[in-house]
């Protein structure tokens, strides 16, 4: 059960750093998430594994399983699904403000930021029309955005 | 049991949750409110000072639960002092945002509140996992502020924010686990009298969790290399908040400074100064980074962020010499650091406010309006911050340096701390010349005001005088401080007073 438990806490780390290191923000928040879960059972099995025991001490008990980490865990796990619900709206308010998803600053952000902009998505189709002034051919789209992208850089 | 001591946690949580009630469409009545709490908790403060300045160490054991099972709260001079702090700078940032700012979102008094609440509870508590759940209070009210007014580049800079902090909460619950897993004790006092008989085995465990823990107070602190986030999140918060934001790394400082001299210090056995080799290099980093910031910043908001990253590497690197001389050095640089920082904040939104679409950004533009006063408070709070004669920042500097002449690294702080102050004084009047001196090239008079409240300006001015009146009464003020040094250097006293003289419940 131990190997069970520290492996799944590892993975959960991992996939969590992992995530949280990404550029946008739906895989932070997913990352961020990830990683609360595996605190939660981190701080959960600092009690020690134990199974089928009491919660307290008693005079005819074997053993016990120590309650307080399961209380830690309890305020751990209403404040990290708190935090979640507002990284969440914030990141849905950061998206509508800014026409973009990702986490970097306006200023410092990567091109693929750019075009990934709704806001900019109007400027992007005139930029197509006025490369192909007859109109979208439907052969070949790709060297259209392409072009545009092209333009701007 | 003495219950005032749990009243700076209470009076800003009831007024926080009448505001969200009561007052939510009623501008006038949410400031009054909001006022009034902010003023009642200043005279709690001073009374909660006065009443530490005997010496003893009160503890308050919520519901009575005795102490190791229950939570306490502990008032002693370095908590006093804490709250007294955070009242002073609260209310001045209060007056200055009434005056306007409260208006530009929703909810900015009722979040006010809480971040008090948050933060002074974190001064109060003597127990860890409480600690980690005021840091939350105070964080998730700082998420609400930090957004407050909205606009794409600031609610940008609020996602880097929470997700940052986010990370370290996680970090945070992931140490205090370690720490409990060996220790079997969240209680500090309690943790105190565990860690000298740790056994061997347990050491890596127990050791891992501190330094854990030690990363997420530099997280809090803005230390490099984890200062990333405080630029980008000052620069881009409303000038108030930032303000208020300036006690927020000496959350960070605090705690470093509470549990590495109490449950890491000379009695520790084999985790005796575990922070130590960590602090020092990072704090000297911080202070190098940081007022290179101040010299290279593009506008008087970011000037101030880095000055902020610069005096918190100043400070920890001054705690991480962990002598009774060179902590009472870095809490009088605390209190200085806290004000001038505040001040320079509301400075720079002063200007920012005045110049339209150029804000604060360090380029020249016609003059604006209250020009003058606003360059001579700059120029007094550069001063301050700068650490040259006359004021705080300067006693504070020379508090520093002759605190450290014991150390074996004494020399590294001396070359550092005086070549970074000449960076700063550079830095400083560099910004200033720009923004102030230069406006006076163009032509055009000053445009009339629109409005110019009296109010920012006496809180400014209040701060400022916070400042000198800290310079002034620089001798009792250290005095005061020595003891307050002796007190924390001496946990024994802690530890019976939160744990009873039986001390050992088990």
């Amino acid at each position: 059960m131990e190997f069970l438990v520290a492996s799944a806490i590892g993975a959960m780390t991992t996939a969590g750093v992992y995530m949280v290191l990404r550029a946008r923000t739906f895989p932070v928040v997913l990352g961020l998430s990830l990683l609360t879960y595996a605190t939660n059972l981190f701080l959960f099995a600092t009690g020690r594994l134990a199974v089928n025991q009491p919660p307290v001490i008693g005079a005819d008990a074997t053993g016990y399983a120590d309650p307080l980490p399961q209380a830690l865990v309890l305020t751990a796990i209403v404040i990290s699904f708190g935090m979640t619900a507002v990284v969440v709206v914030m990141a849905v308010r950061a998206y509508l403000e800014t026409g973009n998803d990702h986490v970097d600053l306006t200023g410092e952000s990567a091109p693929e930021a750019q075009e990934d902009d709704w806001k900019q998505l109007g400027h992007k189709q005139a930029a197509l029309e006025a490369a192909q002034p007859t109109g979208p051919a439907p052969g070949a789209p790709g060297a259209g955005v392409a072009g545009a992208v092209g333009e701007r850089a | 049991m003495n219950h005032a001591l749990i009243l700076p946690v209470l009076l800003p949580a009831v007024v926080g949750a009448l505001l969200v009630l009561a007052a939510r469409h009623d501008r006038v009545l949410a400031r009054v409110f909001g006022v009034a709490s902010a003023v009642l908790l200043l005279l709690i403060a001073a009374a909660l000072l006065a009443t530490a300045s005997d010496g003893a160490i009160r503890s308050y054991e919520l519901g009575a639960w005795p102490a190791p099972f229950g939570i306490v709260l502990v008032l002693d001079r370095l908590s006093a002092m804490m709250l007294l702090l955070t009242a002073v700078l609260g209310l001045g940032v209060l007056l200055y945002a009434i005056n306007g700012w409260d208006e530009r979102g929703k909810h900015f008094h009722p979040l006010f509140q809480f971040q008090l609440m948050g933060i002074n509870g974190a001064f109060l508590t003597g127990d860890f996992f409480n600690l980690f759940v005021f840091f939350e209070i105070l964080l998730i009210a700082s998420y609400g502020l930090m957004v407050h007014g909205g606009g794409g580049l600031r609610v940008k800079a609020g996602v880097q924010y929470v997700v940052t902090n986010l990370v370290g909460s996680s970090v945070f619950l992931i140490a205090v686990g370690l720490i409990y897993s060996v220790t079997g004790t969240l209680n500090m006092a309690d943790l105190a009298r565990k860690v000298p008989h740790v056994p061997a085995a347990d050491q890596a465990l127990l050791q891992a969790g501190a330094l854990m823990l030690l990363l997420v107070f530099a997280v809090k602190a803005a230390l490099v290399p984890l200062h990333f986030w405080l630029p980008a999140t000052y620069t881009n918060a409303p000038g108030p908040v930032a303000a208020l934001f300036a006690i927020m790394t000496k959350v960070g400082a605090y705690s470093i400074i509470r549990l590495y001299v109490l449950a890491f210090g000379a009695d520790a056995g084999e985790a005796a100064w575990l922070a130590a080799p960590w602090l020092l290099p990072a704090g000297l980093a911080s202070l190098v980074i940081g007022m290179t910031g101040v010299l290279a910043a593009r506008s008087l908001g970011q000037m101030a962020s880095f000055a902020v990253i610069g005096s918190m590497g100043m400070l920890l690197a001054t705690v991480s010499v962990f002598t009774p001389q060179a902590l009472s050095a870095a809490l009088y640089y605390t209190l200085h650091s806290t004000l001038a920082a505040g001040a320079l904040f509301l400075i720079a939104d002063l200007v920012a406010e005045r110049r339209g679409a150029l804000r604060d950004r360090l380029a020249p533009a016609p003059r604006f309006p209250q020009g003058e006063l606003i360059a001579a408070l700059f120029f007094v709070a550069a001063i301050a911050m700068a650490g040259m004669p006359p004021l705080s920042g300067f006693v504070g500097k020379l508090l520093i340096l002759d605190g450290v002449r014991d150390s074996a690294h004494a020399a590294w702080f001396w070359a550092l701390v005086l070549s970074t102050s000449l960076i700063a004084i550079v830095g400083f009047s560099r910004g200033g010349s720009i923004v102030f001196w230069k406006s006076h090239a163009f032509e055009s008079a000053p445009q009339p005001s629109r409005r110019a409240g009296a109010l920012p300006f006496v809180a400014v001015g209040g701060l400022l005088a916070g400042l000198v009146a800290i310079t002034v009464f620089g001798g009792p003020v250290h005095a005061w401080l020595n003891l307050t040094a002796a007190q924390l250097f001496a946990p024994a006293d802690y530890i019976e007073a939160v744990l009873g003289i039986a001390g050992g419940t088990q």
